[in-house]
């Protein structure tokens, strides 16, 4: 009971208080890039929560178990980063072979995740002290928060496309401020996983 | 003077991420502060000078199948470099900047350069190219980190601005320091660029210099491709 509570708390701050989008700034690119349509942001979100899962099941084994007896903690940004190229290359190749549909939906948003800086933080905030089972948790959770933040502003972009906005702001200046409300709408979450759990 | 303009490009002309925008997670997330505004940037114009140097000099070497990865490694070397410096010399800064000075790695401003300009040119003209668009990309961020820590804390670099009698009356707006602030000011600040260079506004994020711009444009015709079948489907 005691464990479900904790893992729900780091679940729901993953994807509301510390939205790792709107509230932590990363993966801003494929945020501001592929979130025109409600399709792609439900594809690149599904496909960004499985390579955060997959990356932290395999970089937190390895920095504990490799990197750490060896003294070798400073290498672990080099590590990671190979670890997830490799990854995304594996998944593509795999479901290719063997799950063409899903690959036909989510297979071209692969190669964009590599650099996508949301799955090398997770990674690297994972090792601040938490439990391999809660950074598989924590992964899921800012998977999903990044899936969650994409489908609102993709809603938000549609009805931006149809707005007369004033010439500078058009295009990217006005879709930041846009963002801009979506986050602030998000502040409104502060204190909610608090109140729901009582305390931490 | 060809030179000459290598570097100047990148201060105002191409601003990487003003113009091109570029490396827009690092411009949102540490500019909270002007000091900090300063520590990130000089981080990424070390990297950036360090990794079109050493992939100028590699280009030859490198097969072009696996360019990315052996940019991205060589990019991850230096960032380590850095961080271990930084985190001797200034701890102060290696803590103010946290998760995102390993994540420099990643910036696109970075990758885009190396894909861009130090795979095609000389060691030289790279050289200067980083250092032109490091400096570029810090005079961005000290813009935004400025505007947000007179609003939003009401001090510059740490020295308060507001007078000591004042203080009752007038309270900063906390809104400029939020996650909500970041976007509004770097929103309004590359209107005021457009504005002012009264230029077409980018339609998008800086796709010419993106690495993954190709599977990016595949994206897009997938996303095409679908709806016309749907539409067909749905006569």
């Amino acid at each position: 009971m005691e464990l479900a509570k904790s893992m729900m708390m780091i679940l729901l701050t993953g994807i509301l208080t510390d939205n790792f989008v709107l509230s932590k700034f990363l993966g801003i690119c494929p945020f501001l890039g592929v979130s025109k349509t409600s399709s792609g942001s439900l594809g690149m979100g599904c496909a960004v929560t499985a390579v955060m899962i997959l990356a932290t099941a395999v970089t937190y084994p390895l920095y504990y178990l490799f990197l750490v007896p060896m003294g070798l903690e400073y290498l672990n940004t080099i590590l990671f980063i190979l670890i997830i190229a490799m990854l995304v290359q594996l998944i593509e190749m795999v479901l290719k072979k063997y799950i063409p549909t899903l690959y036909k939906s989510l297979g071209v948003y692969l190669p964009l995740i590599t650099t996508n800086c949301a799955v090398l933080g997770v990674t690297l905030l994972n090792l601040e002290g938490y439990s391999f089972l809660e950074s598989i948790v924590n992964s899921l959770g800012a998977g999903l928060g990044f899936m969650v933040a994409m489908l609102i502003f993709s809603g938000v972009r549609g009805r931006l496309e149809r707005c007369n906005v004033p010439k500078a702001f058009a295009g990217m200046p006005i879709t930041l401020v846009a963002a801009s409300i979506v986050s602030l709408s998000f502040v409104g979450f502060g204190g909610l996983v608090d109140g729901l759990f009582g305390g931490a | 003077m060809s030179y000459l303009k290598e570097f100047t490009k990148g201060l105002v002309k191409e601003n990487p991420t003003l113009v091109t925008l570029l490396g827009m997670c690092p411009t949102l997330a540490i500019t909270t502060m002007a000091s900090n505004a300063i520590g990130m940037g000089a981080a990424a114009t070390f990297v950036l000078i360090c990794s079109n140097v050493a992939i100028s000099l590699l280009k030859k070497f490198i097969p072009k199948q696996v360019r990315l990865p052996s940019y991205i490694v060589v990019i991850a070397g230096f960032v380590t470099l850095i961080s271990l410096i930084l985190q001797a010399f200034v701890p102060a800064v290696y803590d103010a900047l946290g998760i995102y000075l390993p994540l420099i790695t990643v910036n696109c401003i970075i990758l885009g350069r190396a894909e861009m300009f130090a795979s095609k040119n000389n060691v030289a003209a790279s050289a200067l190219d980083g250092a032109g668009m490091g400096i570029g990309f810090t005079l961005a961020l000290l813009a935004v980190g400025s505007i947000r820590e007179i609003f939003g804390s009401g001090t510059w670099f740490g020295l308060p601005l507001i007078p000591e009698a004042a203080q009752e009356a007038i309270k900063p707006m906390t809104i400029f320091v939020l996650p909500a602030g970041g976007f509004f000011v770097l929103g309004c600040v590359i209107a005021l660029v457009n504005k002012i260079a009264n230029r077409k506004p980018p339609e998008a994020t800086g796709c010419a210099a993106c690495p993954n711009r190709e599977s990016c444009i595949s994206v897009e015709k997938t996303e095409k491709n679908l709806k016309n079948t749907e539409k067909e489907d749905n006569k």
